[in-house]
């Protein structure tokens, strides 16, 4: 009973985020741009991602007559269903997380490793040239930037020596059952706060972050990695036949996956649902504002910030060249990966 | 490739900078001012959009937009529709009988505009017929909102007559030209039996 609320409340909560990133995105992009963005559906248009969900909605779904129609109408299913998953092991707060495993980084990884199966089956059941390309394009990049991603957070876990998302969050902040060290000398323990961060613990994470950062990026296909969706080439990429409720959920699991990536960021690097204040003597910040209203409130809150730089970024670089893509990848982000992971096992055995 | 790489990331975040301080400059927008205001072309950060049905960019009140005809200062001489390029200005005079009675300007009006039509669908706002004008009862104006429902509504008619009145001015016409053609008759007759 609790596991099916639990469930609708992971949907609903990604279904107003959609609403809600979609928005924020065209005002920032408006911004950015010296538009206005949408202004008409209400005071400052905050009604338009209602209005225009209501308008998905309404729409005829469309198969085109040559398309593989089994594969064409399961992969956005596949292709959300993959990203909600994904959702059912990250911890929100102390003592609050939908599934505490015990492999929570490995399955979330695998789970997320599932989206490229869809979008394959989308770019191959529409039966179109651009979907098809735009498709392969995306495997192609997903599966070359996950091997960064997975090095990076491997580093992490050699720090953690753990797997369960829910420890590596605890193991951030003043709930910890170990000591920890502020750049490995200082024992901030008590004081908890940003101090005790993962990229704080060990400095070396934050290449780590940026590394897994980048290569989040690539795996939600957003700019400047968006060669999979290229409005410019490819029309809309490998769901440029979707249309109607399909399409709102091949838009629903991207926005979902922005959220997830973030998250995953957030609890591996920067501290999860701790809070970023220290105790300082009698202002004991970090007790205060610990528990698990404040664990929703900050996780909540790192994750929108790192929301949106991504749209930051978006709608600040262009997209890259697919052989510019794979040599950042290859060469830049794999090897600087490796390193990370170096540097943390001697870290582990040497300095913690 | 690892300095080009550097570089990319280095140059990212000088981008960055760059859309980060116009997303902070988006707080204020840009004002409605005349081009005429000195400090038009200084208003360089901000959202530039302007909510055109909301808010409309003042225009000189001479602009090169729709016609206007002051129909009391016409002397209905089919001069602007003569030089009308592309035709648009459809204009049909009914003699008088005597002065009607002055424009503005000081010119005697003697004939009756039945029907003065612009087709703004057709015109091309090259404001010769502005030039032409004998009496500047044709202007172009500032408003430039030409969006209808209907074609039929692009053409402005701005003659003040009734159907009736004209009809009541012709048939005037035809009176007096009836009178004058019998009283040269009778002239005629006059002079032949005079000879």
């Amino acid at each position: 009973m609790i596991s099916i609320l639990v469930a609708t409340l992971i949907f609903s909560f990604t279904a107003g985020f959609t609403l809600f990133a979609v928005y924020s995105e065209r005002k920032i992009s408006a911004f950015i741009q010296d538009r206005l963005g949408p202004m008409e559906v209400g005071k400052f248009g905050w009604l338009q991602s209602f209005a225009d969900i209501l308008k998905l909605v309404q729409k005829e779904f469309i198969i085109p007559s040559v398309a593989d129609k089994a594969l064409f109408l399961l992969a956005p299913l596949i292709i959300y269903v993959s990203v909600y998953m994904g959702f059912a092991a990250v911890p929100w707060g102390p003592d609050l997380s939908p599934l505490s495993l015990n492999l929570g980084v490995f399955y979330i990884f695998a789970i997320l490793s599932v989206e490229t199966v869809g979008i394959l089956m989308a770019g191959w059941g529409s039966n179109n040239k651009y979907a098809l390309l735009g498709s392969m394009r995306s495997v192609a990049q997903i599966v070359s930037y996950e091997i960064p991603t997975g090095i990076a957070l491997v580093s992490v876990v050699m720090i953690s020596q753990t797997l369960n998302m829910q420890e590596i969050a605890i193991k951030q902040g003043i709930l910890s059952p170990d000591t920890i060290k502020f750049l490995g000398i200082w024992n901030v323990k008590d004081i908890g706060g940003f101090l005790a961060w993962n990229i704080f613990q060990a400095p070396h994470l934050i290449v780590a972050y940026i590394i897994y950062f980048i290569a989040s990026l690539a795996e939600c296909n957003r700019a400047p990695f968006d060669i999979p969706e290229a409005e410019s080439e490819l029309v809309a990429g490998f769901h440029v036949e979707y249309s109607g409720l399909r399409f709102a959920f091949i838009f629903l699991a991207e926005y979902a996956l922005m959220f997830l990536v973030g998250m995953i960021g957030v609890i591996l690097f920067l501290g999860g649902w701790n809070t970023p204040l220290p105790n300082m003597g009698a202002v004991a910040l970090a007790d205060w504002t610990t528990g698990t209203a404040w664990g929703v409130f900050w996780i909540i809150i790192k994750t929108l910030l790192v929301v949106a730089v991504q749209i930051w970024i978006r709608w600040t670089l262009p997209r890259l060249r697919i052989d510019q893509l794979m040599s950042l990848c290859w060469k830049v982000l794999t090897p600087l990966a490796f390193l990370c992971m170096l540097i943390s096992g001697f870290w582990r055995l040497i300095v913690m | 490739m690892w300095g080009r790489s550097f570089k990319g990331l280095i140059t990212a975040f000088t981008g960055l900078g760059i859309t980060l301080r116009h997303m902070f400059a988006a707080r204020t927008g840009r004002n409605l001012k005349s081009i005429k205001n000195g400090s038009y072309f200084t208003q360089q950060d901000g959202t530039t959009t302007i909510q055109y049905p909301h808010e409309k960019m003042p225009v000189p009140e001479v602009g090169r937009y729709n016609l206007h005809v002051e129909i009391d200062d016409c002397i209905v001489c089919d001069l602007c529709a003569k030089i009308c390029p592309v035709d648009c200005i459809d204009i049909e005079s009914i003699k008088s009988t005597g002065p009607i009675g002055q424009t503005s300007d000081g010119t005697t009006k003697r004939l009756y505009a039945a029907k003065f039509d612009i087709d703004m669908a057709k015109c091309m706002y090259c404001g010769l017929c502005t030039v032409v004008c004998p009496t500047e009862c044709i202007t172009m104006t500032d408003s430039y909102d030409l969006s209808f429902s209907l074609l039929s509504d692009l053409t402005y008619s701005f003659s003040d007559m009734t159907a009736e009145e004209a009809a009541e001015k012709r048939l005037e016409l035809e009176q007096q030209m009836a009178e004058k053609k019998a009283a040269k008759e009778a002239m005629l007759n006059q002079k032949n039996s005079i000879e």
